[in-house]
Order: structure tokens, then C-alpha cells, then sequence
């Protein structure tokens, strides 16, 4: 039979299976699974069936614990259903699993396998999450590459029909379910073949049903439970024969063939590779070269972990082999060795023990490949070459360097065991710009307009605004094993000239690459500009050197900064993958098909910029001598400090690899105050400062994303060092009047958002456009304006306490200690951040969920959070998602223990201090900055005195002393946090009673892992997972809040920055819990950010966000509830069609979108009335009298 | 019985009351509406190619902009099966509004490329419009574009319309030409079988307090009749292609004096948005009466009866009437 090439990711091959063969999936979203979640939401919105004719249902679920609980649910309800998840999810699907192992109820869940949050979260790909659940009664079964994952998708669910033992079916996170590979698709009938009906009806018949009922779930005693456990012994025994016969059939009816252990190598091996996972594609690239030379050694693939089957494995396994490595991808610290090295061991020793094999082979094991570590056929090789020592190395790691216990094996990285015929291609890019997109279009096109196999496999760095991605394509006429990133390129681009003088772009060009560059130089002129280190390797590798200005082309051609499709052609036109007449009409058929659906307009200008580029591409005469004088930048300033130079720099240059272990901090923690470093010089234009027309209002300071504009007020004496081109104003202060004021910009950090811009409401009355700062390009003023950044932030702060931090313009003067975070550029998250470092930061713990802010907040290389001149400054921890409401307030019930104690201890030690000392300490209420500072004053003294105190309580008192200030607790978090996966915390949290401050930052979708529903996105918006609209309305938690009692308030900067600042003090002041809903514009909203502002009033005046503060501690006469914007003054439509979340609904389904429109704007109508009672009831309960007359 | 059929674009028409483009027209139950209440024929709201070369950069660019963030983030939104970016939803619009109605639908166009233009003249005459209208709505801005290449552009564009479509073609253009009767008439040589005068164009207001520039929508009123029946007397006889007035038609007296300067119908929006679809009824029959208090027979018959070539002054119409006005003012 013909099946259909596809060219797809491992995610898109395992859900592909899933959808055509299940009822019911539940779904959460997280990365890397995500993908096939959003693929199953996406078919059934678009009517596609499984292969019984019927759209599976998908229900997404409030954390993967609800999705495998409402799996359970479904499956006993005589359902077929499916999850897919990974790491985390994995791991809070654990008690339900065992319940369904327990029930013997037959399921296959597909996991994309990833790291488990330790030390440090990782989003990459190992197996210590699949190796959590060994123990549930699942089978656990692996996938190899993308061809297996879609196979192996359908063979799982075959066998865990007939032998009711569920299956994990799992791929490595990444290196799998997101490398694009060409495949054999299955086809319906192959899926049916596979699936016997009397299996499902068997199933079904076992499900819950009142006609007729039967008990499932029961509580067993001491006497019964043990035996019951018992039962399902056979089931498990007969896994492996029925998962063979599966495989058997698959070969049948579709002619690949699987086995539960896969031995590749020479027959006579004496050495053997055990592993599972992309790992054994490498090994068997390694191993037949190897081979073929004549070493006697072999890989044995492990598919089937769990049951583990001795007889199956020992049948695999040479019987002439000596020497047996056993690689596990996960690490359990104090084992006697990792889980598959374990499997091994035991089976050998038990078939030794039992006289089933003649002698016992020398076994090690080694972990390598944690969080997507590259794992190359050089370290293969290394792990064989170990083997033909006299003594291996047991409990080895290969691919890192291991300086504190030796554990690891060293390897020679220029050891290859590609196919020569494989085209290598390396592409470097900037987020956002289309690289990536364009080079999974030309893998397409390769792969299915060709008769190469292809790969392609994508990289990002950890920014979310100016992050470099690197793209590795993989193509030739045999399949592509190489599940490992290009080290040697034969063909290298770079699509941004700004990146040569950061990384090494050339480091793993191959000896006569072609080397393709986009630049702003002409032919002629490119020479000269490069660094002296790029001109070198071109000359030294022979390298063959292109150039285009793709952005002249893009402008030219209405593509305004996209140049995907330009460079794209390019490489087609150089690489000769196809004649150059065919490539050109493949791209054109790859855009109309990508783009068709966008409309005719964006396809004419992507054919306009494939018909232009030719002409504009031109091959480099290459000079003979390197001529340039540039060197590349060093990743961090040479005035950094230790940890930054030796530790993080290499981490920003990219050779964060190498770093060994001895470097890294032993418990994860790390210093803050490193975002400074990293100077990213990202913004084509930043902000520059008009002096005279500027009112120091202050608002660009407090909207600004990343902290780079800043205030000061200061001496005007201090005017005397600065630098010439230092610009100063006469303060707009009474009390400063003496003073000078300056409004200072980074530009080396500035991502050129521009949103200072659109706040600023200072125009100039002869030029309109013209404000009191105006966008200007950047390379013209870096120098100079970095001098005098430089000298701004030698100027002393103004202290704290002469200032009124209720006025917007006196916050302007507070110190950030939150800035240069790598959050988008325009973000609407991080301006409600900054505000709470400005406003309590020096006293300040963060609880963070995971998500966004987690990101830009404490992804290495460097954090944002930084410290005052005392060093103070906000202490930050990330523990889960789901926690972290429990997280803080753990911190909170610490932080009151130790304030406690130490007033135990005071009291205690009171007869040693001076009297009048302890009794301030103990009686100070530590309200506004001035009592606080006074506070520290005291606890400062306290300490002087307690060192002179030699007794066990004076020390423990100085332990705990810095506790008598009084600390605030920010439990920060987004929507997807705070509505869906940690709302039960919340609710727990709010319900308490304690002191702790809760920010959500709203931007009413799953941001981070890529736009998903949460149950803060508004009826009418389209998000993953909703992608025929959300249907039902935003949950309006801020009323749910208000019950506990707590302080709540609902605040949108854009629409009131005087209502925000409030809300922050009055929650902070707050003895008890406070939430915070904060509206954050986001670039899942989909508009340009630069009217994130704008938007945020619409939201106000649409009435879609009304604001308020609830106060139960407010004023006598005032009332708890003030309702601080104004009844609805425009349609909901005049706020939510400048979103694309909104009218892409509009443009796909007009009639749906009309639908929800009306009921979304009941909605608000509803919530309307309902806070305006609220307001009027309790303005009628603080002021009966004036209530009474108002009514009269 | 007072005959008020009129011929426009060789159609025959129940009266002189068509419904001029505008927002109205993009509800089906609303094109019934009009048919009930006497419009004799009615131009759908614009098909704007740039409106739609927008939407479709937008989408693309909002769809592009979240895309490939990070790892965790390679796209923000699903990706839908459809945005019906293009003329498709317009084009059923067309052939919804035939299904319901049975008076002419005019469809109109406004183009901002050669190729746009003449594509979808096509659709739309394929999806069974009776008739185009050429919505011309170009700002000549460019300081180096003299008017006869604007007054080419024109001219051009009616010929290659003209080519594509077999069905009436009218064109409706704003005043501001230096020689508007040789463009008439050159706009006529070109295919127009109608000249619809006048376009109004947005006119951008200042918003004092923001410093910024706003768009407002207002109402014409009856004074703005006076240039359209100052253009379309001067017109009447000396071009075939037949004239409607646009702009400024609110009342009885609006309509009547429209047809006495020689136009073949009269185009109402502003009246209509302002007075709801059913102001047509009172219209139809105001205008019944007028006629028959008058004693006419028929529309037709007091068509161009007061235009530049039947009036007893015709140099009123032209600029001694200016001067005139100037002197009677300077006189009081």
C-alpha cells in the first residue's frame, strides 16, 4: 500500500495516533508535550475524526492532575481515552496512575520526556520523569526517533487493549517531539488493522454504568489487600508476548518491524551499548561505522522498559558479549546505579544465578544526556572505548566535565560518524524574524519534494525579546540517525550581521562551507566590517562567502523586517538541493500553501521577495589576509564580578557546555543583580531625553518593561564630574528645588519598545509628533549615552523617605531592583514587577510560580533582580506551578516564626541590653519608609550590643535578628497560575488569614508554554485550546477573592498608574492576605505592544476591566469598596477588535464571533451592575446617614 | 398613476430612491428592509482592496509576530482552517442579497492595484451584481503626480473595467477635478455607462487636548446638494452616460431637484442612517404627492428640465452666478 510522506515532529506523529484513536482526551498544557494537545484541541474545532468516524472530545483541564483524573473518569466510563504530557505533569499524574494500573484498565498516555525541576527548572529533554513512574503499574515503552513515535503510538495502543496493562509511550522531550522528520504516515485502515473490536468491546463492557452496576474503588484491609495486589501478576507476565505480537502485526500490515529489545551491530560483539530513547539512533550511527571497521562491538535498544523482560532481553543480547555499558538518561543521587543499569544487572545476575547464560559479562553504567545535553557518537565511542579498558568506569557521565568526582569520560568532539552524503546546513536567526518557520518550510519542501530524508531541529536561547535561534538542517538520500546538533557545517547563515561580533557564528563550519550572510554592506564593502576573527576562519576554512541585505529586499518588497523567504531562496539557490527553477517553485507552492489561507496579499509580497533576492545575492571575492581590526565583544564587561566572568559569560557566549561542575553553585542558587552584565544591545532605536519640554511626570519610568529610563534628583554640584553630553533640567520638586533632575537611558539595554513613548503626554507646541522623549537609532548614541548612563547610576539615590510613594512622580525616583529582564519587548507583565521592587523591594521575598515571570526572572544566564546600595534587594525562589501560593506562604510562616523568636529571645535577653533599645524594637509599628529605616537603625545597634552578649541565646538572637524588620511576601504569578493549576493553593492561601501579597499578572492566557485557554481568557477570544472561541466567560476571581475577607483590587496601569501605586501600598499594608489582579497586555493578545497602553484604557472604558480596591481595613467613614473607574463608555467591540486573539474569530467564523460578542457583552453589562451595587452597598454601610439622604 | 420609474445604467428602476453605499447595506435583512420600504435598487457597501490587503499584513504579521519566541512558545494562536481574507465573504454578500431581493444590486468597488480592480470586477459581476459602481476614492497627495497622470489613472481604469465586465459600469468621483465636465465626458469615452457625483471624503479632525489627529464620520445635510445639482444641470445633455446625485439627498425637495438638474436617480445614506431604512416609505410617497399636487405625469418627464440647457438663464450656472451672489451680498 502507498502511504503518504509527512513531514512532521515527533508531537504531530504521536498525536496524529492518539486523535484517530481515542474518544476522549484530556489535556494541560506543558512544554514539551504542549504541541500535541493543541493539535488534538485543533482537529476536532476543525471536525476530524478518529477512525470510528467520530470527533474525539478534548477537555482541557485545570493542572495534569485533573487530566489524568478526568482520563480515569472517561476510561471508566467505557471511553478510549488519552493524555499527553511531561516532567512536572508526569509527576502530579502519579496517584492516578496508580489507580488506573490498579483497575487494569487499558490506556496509553504519550510523554514527551523531560527533566525534573531539582536544583534549576529544565524545560529539556531526559527520563527522569518517565523514570518516576516505573513503579505504577504502567508499561513504560519508547520511541526512538519520529518514524517510531507515530508507529509506536499505534502499536501501545494495541497492546494495552489486548493485555489491559496502560502504557506510557514516551520520546524524548525536544530532541524528538520537536525534530521535524520526514515519515510514512499510517493510514486509517493501517490503525483499524491494528485495533481488534472485540478488545474495545471488552473494554467497554467493563465500564460504569448503572444498568449494570458493579463497585469499583473499594477500601481493603490487612487481610484482603495484599492478595488482591497479587491478582494481577499474569497480566503483567503476558505484556511482552502480547506487545511482540502487536509489533509482529505491525510488520504485517504495515512492513516495519519492532522488537521489544533491538540488537544492531556485529554479531560477535564482545562490547554492548544498552540505552532507550534518541540516544540509540546515535549509538547505531556510531556502531555501524565502528562495525564496519571491524570492531566487535553492538547497541541493544531498549523499547519495552516496563514489565522488563529477561527472556526477551537475554534473546537480544550476543551471547559473546564481555563487556556490557548500560546508559541511563536520569539521575537518581545515592543509587547503587540508575534504573535501566539496574534492569540489567539484575536480569543478568538472576539468568547467571539461574545457569541460563554459561558466564556474567563485566556491566557499568553511566548516565549522559540530562536536559537535552548533546549526546554525539563521540561520546559513543568514548563509551566503548571505556568498555576495552581492563577496568571501565562504573557510574560514569559522558558529555559533561565532571572536576568534582571524576565521574566523567572524556571524549574527542571532532570524532564523526555522519553519512558524507548528508547535507549539513546551520541557519542563525533572531526570534521572531521567520528563520525558523522558513527553514520547517524548506524541510518540508525537501522532504516531500524530494527523495532525501531530511531533519530539522531548532534551538533558542533563553530570551523571550532579541534571542538568537539556531536551526540545524539535515538532508540526503539515506535516513538521517544523527539526533544530535551540527557541529560540521557545509553550509552556514546568518540571517542578523550584529551576531558576529557576539558568538562564534564560523565555530562549526566545515572546511569549504558556504558561508550565506545577510548585511547591511554591499559586496563590496562586507569585508571590511567583519570582526578579524570571522574574516580569519573564512580564509583558514575556505570558506565559500555569500552576502545579501535582505532587509533592502524585504523593505522593498513589503515584507517589511521579515527576511524568511529571502533567505530562504538564498539557500536554496546555493545549496542546489533542487535545480534552481524547481526550488523557486516549490517555495512559491510552500507559501501559497502556508500563507494562502492569510490572503492573496501576503502571498504576492512573499512571490515579490523570492523573485527579488537573486538578483540581490552576490559571491564575496575572499582576500587573502584577514585585514580587520574588530574583535568579537566579550560577553560581559571586564569590570564584572568573579562568578559573572568565570561562570555566567560563558553561559552568554554560548560555550556554557564546557563549563565543568565545579563551577556550578552546588544547591542552585545563585547571585542577583547579573542582568547588568549582559549588555544585549537589542533596540534599533531607543528613547532620547528632551529636557526642555519634559514635566517629570514620571509615567515613561514606571511603564518602562526593562527598567532602562530612569529619574534621579541630586545635588547640582554633582553636575561638575559628568560628562559633557549629560543632560539635566531644573528639578519640578518644591523640596528639590535646589537640585538637578535628569531622565537617563540605557541603550544597551533598551529593547525599543517604545512604550515610554505612547505615555508620554508632553508634546511640543510647535511639532505635534514631537515629545518629551522621541524615538532615535541607536548605534549613533550608544557610546555616548552609555558614558552617561554610566555616570547617572554613580549618583546617590534620593532617600527613600523624603518622598511620597503614593505620587506617581515621586516613584519615578525609587530604585528599580528589577531590570534588563529578558522578558518581549513591550511586555505588559513586567512594569507591575519593577513597581513592587521600586515600592518594598528592599524587604521584599518573591514566591514565583513557574511561567513567564519565572522565565524572565530567574532563567540563567542572568536574573533582573538586583540590590540596593545597602545590598539589599528582593530575595526570589521559584518551587513549582502548582505550589506556589503554599510556597510563599510557607515563606511568610517562616519569616513570622523567626520575627517571633527573635522577640522571644529579645524579651529573654532583655536584662543585658539597654532598655530603652528593646522596648523600641518591640513596640516600633514599622509603617511608611521612615519607620522602617528607623527599625533597621535599631536592629543594627541590637547587633553591636548581642556581640559583646556571650551566651547560646545572644547568638541565636544575631541568626535571626535582621527578622525584627518587618518583611513583605509577594506571591507573584500569572493566570494560568492563579485561575486554573494553583487555585486550590490560593483559595487555601487567601482562606489563612496571613500576612501575604498575591500578584497575579493577568494576561488571561497561558503565555509562556505558547497560548493556551486558562480560565481568565475572556468569552470570544481564540487561544489554544479554544480555537473556536472561548465560549464561556472569564472567571471574575476578584470577586471570589473579596469573601475570605482580603484585600483585593483590580488595577490596569495603562487606564490609572496613580490607582495602581495605590493598590500596591494599600495591599502591602494590608495585615492579612491581598490579591492583586494586575491586566497585562501580551503578545498573545496579538497587536503591536506599542499600544499596549491604549489598550489597557479600552479594557477600562470598555468596562471588560473595571477597577477597584476592596479594603476591609479601610478608614472609618470610607467605604471597603471603591469602585475607581468609570460605567462602560464604549462598545466591548471598540476594545477587543484591535486584538488578533478576537478577530481572528471575526475573520474565521463571523456568525460565532457575532454570537460571542453579544453574550461577552452581557457579560461585562452583568459584572457592571454588579460592582456598582456592590459600591453603592457599601458606601451605604460606611456612611448610613449621608447613604439615607443620598437615596431620599 | 404617477410614473416614477427612471432608466439608470440601462436598468429600469421603480423609482429614483437608490440606496447609496454605506454600512447599511452589509445586513441581508436590511437590503428586504429597503426593498419594502420603495428603494428602487441599492449599492452595496464598498469592497475595499486595501481593507482587505490590511487585514490579510495584519493577520500575517500578528499570527508571525508571536512565533518562534522561545522553546516553549513556537507559535501563540491555533492555527484556524480559514480567515476569509478576500472578496469571498463579499462576493456571497452579493449573491445573498440576489437570492432576497428582487430590485438591482449594484456592487461597489474601491481598488487600490491595477490587478485588484480588474479581479474583482470580475467576481463580483460573476457573483450576479446587475451593476458596478467604481467607488474612486484616491487622494492625489503626491506632490510630484501632476493631474494628468491622476486624471490617466482614471480614465485607465474605467477602459480596463470596461474590457473585463460585461455588466453596467458607473463611476463615482469627488469634484475636485480642474475640468470636470471634459472628465466626465472622457470617464463617459472610457465605458461609464454612470457617473455618480459626489464622493465625500473623510475629512480628519484635530483632537485639541490629545495633539492628535481623529477620524470622524458626519452626516452630509441638504446644503451639500447644491454642488452635486450645480454639476449635474452643467452636465445633463452634454454627456449620454446617465447621472446620480450622492450626498446631500434628505428630503422630497432634495429629490426633485436632483432630477430636474438631470440626474436619473438620487443615492440616500446619511438620511438613512440617520432616520432608519423605513424613512424610505414617507420619501416614496412624499415624492408620489409632490408630483401629482404638481400635476406631473412622470419622473422622466421633469428629468433635466431645470439643467444649464433648459433653463431660461443658463449662464446662471456658470461663474456670473458667483459673481452675482458676491455683488447682491455687497449690496445689503
Amino acid at each position: 500500500m502507498d502511504r503518504v510522506k509527512v513531514t512532521v515532529d515527533g508531537n504531530e506523529a504521536a498525536a496524529y495516533v492518539a486523535h484517530k484513536t481515542n474518544e476522549v482526551i484530556a489535556i494541560y498544557p506543558i512544554t514539551p508535550s504542549s504541541p500535541m494537545g493543541e493539535f488534538s484541541d485543533q482537529w476536532s474545532s476543525d471536525g476530524k475524526p478518529n477512525i470510528w468516524g467520530s470527533i474525539p472530545q478534548v477537555m482541557e483541564m485545570q493542572s495534569e492532575g485533573g487530566a489524568v483524573a478526568a482520563l480515569h473518569g472517561a476510561l471508566q466510563g467505557g471511553s478510549l481515552g488519552t493524555t499527553f504530557t511531561s516532567s512536572q505533569g508526569l509527576l502530579l499524574m502519579i496517584p492516578n496512575m496508580y489507580k488506573i494500573a490498579g483497575e487494569l484498565t487499558p490506556c496509553v498516555i504519550h510523554v514527551a520526556a523531560r527533566a525534573i525541576a531539582a536544583q534549576g527548572l529544565s524545560i529539556f529533554g531526559d527520563h527522569q520523569d518517565v523514570m518516576a513512574v516505573r513503579q505504577t503499574g504502567w508499561a513504560l515503552l519508547a520511541s526512538n526517533n519520529v518514524q517510531e513515535v507515530m508507529d509506536t503510538a499505534l502499536i501501545a495502543q494495541a497492546a494495552t487493549l489486548e493485555s489491559r496493562v496502560p502504557f506510557v509511550h514516551f520520546f524524548d522531550g525536544f530532541r524528538t517531539s520537536h525534530e521535524v522528520g520526514k515519515v510514512e504516515q499510517l493510514t486509517m485502515d493501517d490503525m483499524r488493522a491494528l485495533l481488534p473490536e472485540e478488545f474495545i468491546r471488552q473494554h467497554r463492557a467493563r465500564s460504569l454504568s448503572p444498568d449494570r452496576p458493579v463497585l469499583r474503588g473499594t477500601a481493603q484491609n490487612p487481610d484482603v489487600y495484599f492478595q488482591a495486589r497479587e491478582t494481577v501478576n499474569p497480566y503483567y507476565t503476558a505484556v511482552p508476548a502480547i506487545l511482540q505480537k502487536a509489533m509482529d502485526r505491525f510488520a504485517e500490515v504495515v512492513g516495519r518491524q519492532y522488537k521489544l529489545f533491538e540488537y544492531v551491530g556485529a554479531p560477535d560483539a564482545d562490547r554492548v551499548v544498552i540505552l532507550m530513547g534518541s540516544g540509540c539512533d546515535v549509538a547505531e550511527e556510531t556502531v555501524n561505522l565502528l562495525a564496519a571497521k571491524g570492531e566487535k562491538i553492538g547497541v541493544l535498544k531498549v523499547r519495552l522498559y516496563r514489565p522488563f523482560s529477561a527472556e526477551h532481553f537475554l534473546a537480544a543480547l550476543p551471547a559473546t558479549v564481555r563487556s556490557i555499558s548500560v546508559l541511563d538518561r536520569t539521575k537518581e543521587p545515592g543509587s547503587t546505579g540508575e534504573p535501566l543499569y539496574q534492569e540489567v544487572l539484575t536480569s543478568l545476575a538472576e539468568s547467571f544465578a539461574a545457569g541460563k547464560i554459561a558466564s556474567m559479562p563485566r556491566i557499568v553504567g553511566g548516565r549522559y544526556g540530562l536536559s537535552s545535553k548533546e549526546f554525539t557518537p563521540a561520546m559513543v565511542k568514548a563509551v566503548f572505548d571505556d568498555l576495552a579498558k581492563p577496568v571501565p568506569h562504573n557510574h560514569f557521565t559522558v558529555g559533561i566535565n565532571d572536576d568534582v568526582t571524576h565521574s566523567s569520560l572524556p571524549f574527542d568532539p571532532k570524532f564523526s560518524a555522519e553519512d558524507a552524503r548528508t547535507v549539513r546546513a546551520l541557519f542563525f536567526g533572531l526570534g521572531a524574524d521567520g528563520t525558523v518557520g522558513a527553514n520547517k518550510n524548506s524541510i518540508k519542501i525537501i522532504g516531500e519534494d524530494t527523495d532525501n530524508y531530511a531533519q530539522g531541529y531548532f534551538v533558542y536561547d533563553s530570551k523571550k525579546s532579541g534571542s538568537i535561534t539556531t536551526s540545524h538542517l539535515r538532508f540526503g538520500p539515506k535516513p538521517i540517525r544523527s539526533s544530535y546538533l551540527i557541529t560540521r557545517a557545509s553550509f552556514i547563515a546568518c540571517h542578523q550581521f550584529s551576531f558576529l561580533e557576539r558568538i562564534d557564528v564560523l565555530k562549526h563550519a566545515d572546511e569549504g562551507a558556504v558561508f550565506l550572510l545577510n548585511s547591511q554592506f554591499s559586496k563590496d564593502e562586507v569585508w571590511d566590517n567583519l570582526p578579524r576573527p570571522v574574516q580569519q576562519q573564512i580564509i583558514s576554512k575556505k570558506l565559500q562567502f555569500y552576502v545579501i541585505d535582505g532587509y533592502s529586499v524585504a523593505k522593498d518588497t513589503g515584507m517589511g523586517q521579515r527576511i524568511n523567504t529571502i533567505m530562504q531562496t538564498c539557500f536554496f539557490a546555493i545549496s542546489g538541493v533542487l535545480p534552481r527553477e524547481e526550488a523557486i517553485e516549490a517555495i512559491k507552492k510552500s507559501i501559497k500553501k502556508t500563507y494562502g489561507k492569510r490572503g492573496d496579499a501576503v502571498v504576492q509580497k512573499n512571490f515579490a521577495a523570492v523573485d527579488s533576492t537573486l538578483e540581490h545575492l552576490y559571491r564575496v571575492e575572499v582576500p587573502a589576509a584577514a585585514s580587520s581590526t574588530v574583535e568579537l565583544r566579550p560577553p560581559v564587561p571586564a569590570q564584572a564580578p568573579a562568578f559573572v566572568q568565570d561562570v555566567l559569560a560563558p553561559m552568554i557566549f554560548g560555550d556554557g557546555d564546557d563549563l565543568p561542575v565545579s563551577k556550578m553553585p552546588v544547591d542552585g542558587t545563585y547571585p542577583t543583580g547579573t542582568a547588568q552584565w549582559e549588555k544585549r544591545n537589542i533596540a534599533l532605536e531607543v528613547p532620547e531625553w528632551d529636557e526642555k519640554l519634559c514635566i517629570q511626570c514620571g509615567k515613561c519610568v514606571l511603564v518602562c518593561p526593562h527598567a532602562v529610563i530612569r529619574a534621579k534628583v541630586y545635588p547640582s554640584d554633582l553636575l561638575a564630574s559628568a560628562p559633557e553630553s549629560f543632560k539635566s533640567a531644573e528639578p519640578k520638586w518644591k523640596n528639590f528645588a535646589t537640585y538637578k533632575y535628569t531622565l537617563q537611558i540605557a541603550p544597551e539595554d533598551c529593547t525599543g519598545c517604545a512604550l515610554c513613548i505612547e505615555a508620554c503626554p508632553a508634546k511640543s507646541k510647535s511639532e505635534a509628533k514631537h515629545r518629551a522623549i522621541n524615538m532615535v537609532p541607536q548605534p549613533e548614541l550608544r557610546e555616548r549615552e552609555a558614558r552617561n548612563w554610566d555616570f547617572f547610576l554613580s549618583l546617590p539615590e534620593v532617600p527613600r523617605e523624603q518622598l511620597a510613594l503614593s505620587q506617581v512622580k515621586d516613584v519615578q525616583l525609587l530604585q528599580p531592583l528589577f531590570e534588563f529582564s529578558g522578558a518581549c519587548s513591550g511586555c505588559g507583565e513586567t512594569p507591575y514587577v519593577k513597581l513592587l521592587t521600586q515600592l518594598f523591594g528592599d524587604r521584599t521575598v518573591i514566591a514565583n510560580a513557574t511561567g513567564c515571570s519565572s522565565i524572565y526572572g530567574g532563567n540563567l544566564p542572568t536574573t533582573p533582580y538586583s540590590t540596593n546600595n545597602d545590598g539589599r534587594g528582593v530575595a526570589w525562589s521559584n518551587s513549582l506551578f502548582e505550589d506556589n501560593a503554599e510556597f510563599g506562604l510557607g515563606i511568610r510562616l517562616s519569616l513570622d516564626k523567626h520575627q517571633g523568636y527573635a522577640r522571644e529571645l529579645l524579651v529573654r535577653l532583655a536584662y543585658k541590653l539597654p532598655e530603652e533599645l528593646v522596648k523600641a524594637i518591640l513596640t516600633a509599628e514599622q509603617k511608611g519608609e521612615a519607620a522602617i529605616a528607623e527599625q533597621r537603625a535599631r536592629v543594627l545597634l541590637l547587633k553591636k550590643e548581642l556581640a559583646s552578649v556571650n551566651l547560646p541565646e545572644a547568638r541565636a538572637l544575631l541568626d535571626v535578628a535582621d527578622n525584627l524588620v518587618d518583611k513583605s511576601v509577594w506571591i507573584v504569578g500569572g493566570d494560568g497560575w492563579a485561575y486554573d493549576i494553583g487555585y486550590g493553593g490560593l483559595d487555601h492561601v487567601m482562606a489563612s488569614g496571613r500576612n501575604v501579597n498575591i500578584l497575579v499578572l493577568d494576561t488571561e492566557v497561558y503565555s509562556n508554554t505558547g497560548g493556551q485557554m486558562s480560565k481568565s481568557t475572556p468569552r470570544g477570544a481564540v487561544a489554544k485550546f479554544a480555537a473556536a472561541g472561548k465560549t464561556r466567560p472569564k472567571k471574575d476571581l476578584a470577586l471570589i477573592a473579596m469573601s475570605y475577607p482580603a484585600y483585593v483590587a483590580r488595577v490596569a496601569m495603562g487606564s490609572s498608574d496613580t490607582q495602581t501605586i495605590k493598590a500596591f501600598n494599600e495591599a502591602e499594608a494590608f495585615d492579612g492576605p491581598s490579591l492583586i489582579l494586575a491586566y497585562s497586555h501580551c503578545i498573545a493578545h496579538g497587536y503591536d505592544l506599542v499600544h499596549g497602553l491604549e489598550q489597557q484604557k479600552l479594557a477600562v472604558q470598555s468596562g471588560h476591566w473595571p477597577l477597584f480596591r476592596y479594603n476591609p481595613a479601610a478608614a472609618p467613614g470610607q467605604a471597603n469598596f471603591a469602585l475607581d473607574s468609570r460605567a462602560p463608555s464604549i462598545p466591548l467591540e471598540q476594545y477587543i477588535y484591535n486584538e488578533t486573539r478576537y478577530t481572528m474569530l471575526r475573520q474565521s467564523d463571523p456568525a460565532e464571533a457575532k454570537l460571542l460578542l453579544a453574550e461577552a457583552q452581557q457579560d461585562v453589562n452583568d459584572r457592571w451592575k454588579r460592582y456598582e451595587a456592590l459600591a453603592q452597598e457599601f458606601a451605604a454601610a460606611a456612611n448610613p446617614v449621608t447613604a439615607v439622604k443620598g437615596a431620599q | 398613476m404617477i410614473d416614477l420609474s427612471t432608466q439608470y445604467l440601462g436598468l429600469k428602476l421603480r423609482n429614483p430612491l437608490v440606496v447609496s453605499a454605506s454600512p447599511l447595506s452589509k445586513e441581508i435583512t436590511n437590503l428586504r428592509h429597503m426593498e419594502d420600504c420603495g428603494a428602487s435598487a441599492v449599492v452595496l457597501h464598498s469592497l475595499f482592496e486595501e481593507q482587505i490587503n490590511i487585514e490579510s499584513n495584519e493577520l500575517d504579521r500578528f499570527l508571525w509576530d508571536g512565533s518562534d519566541l522561545g522553546a516553549e512558545s513556537t507559535t501563540i494562536f491555533p492555527d484556524l482552517g480559514n480567515y476569509n481574507i478576500g472578496p469571498d465573504a463579499y462576493l456571497e454578500h452579493i449573491r445573498q442579497a440576489k437570492q432576497t431581493v428582487s430590485i438591482p444590486v449594484i456592487a461597489s468597488l474601491n481598488g487600490v492595484s491595477r490587478g485588484g480592480w480588474v479581479s474583482y470586477a470580475r467576481e463580483v459581476q460573476q457573483a450576479g451584481a446587475d451593476a458596478i459602481e467604481l467607488n474612486v476614492y484616491f487622494i492625489p497627495a503626491d506632490p510630484a503626480s501632476s493631474s494628468d497622470e491622476i486624471e490617466k489613472l482614471y480614465i485607465d481604469l474605467v477602459t480596463e473595467i470596461r474590457h473585463t465586465v460585461s455588466i453596467p459600469v458607473a463611476v463615482k468621483v469627488g469634484p475636485y477635478f480642474s475640468a470636470f465636465a471634459n472628465m466626465a465626458q472622457r470617464l463617459e469615452a472610457a465605458g461609464a455607462n454612470g457617473i455618480v457625483i459626489f464622493n465625500r471624503f473623510y475629512q480628519p479632525d484635530f483632537d485639541l487636548d490629545a495633539l492628535e489627529v481623529k477620524p470622524v464620520v458626519t452626516l452630509s445635510n441638504s446644503s451639500e446638494l447644491l454642488l452635486r445639482l450645480h454639476w449635474a444641470a452643467m452636465l445633463h445633455g452634454h454627456i449620454h452616460a446617465d447621472i446620480a446625485i450622492t450626498g446631500g439627498v434628505h428630503t422630497v425637495e432634495d429629490v426633485v431637484k436632483s432630477m430636474m438638474a438631470g440626474a436619473k436617480v438620487t443615492m440616500l445614506a446619511s438620511a438613512l442612517l440617520q432616520n432608519g431604512i423605513g424613512y424610505l416609505r414617507p420619501l416614496h410617497n412624499q415624492l408620489e404627492a409632490w408630483l401629482e399636487k404638481r400635476e406631473y405625469e412622470s419622473i422622466q418627464q421633469m428629468q433635466g428640465s431645470m439643467s444649464q440647457k433648459n433653463v431660461p438663464n443658463p449662464k446662471a450656472f456658470q461663474r456670473s452666478n458667483y459673481m452675482k451672489v458676491l455683488s447682491s451680498y455687497a449690496g445689503k
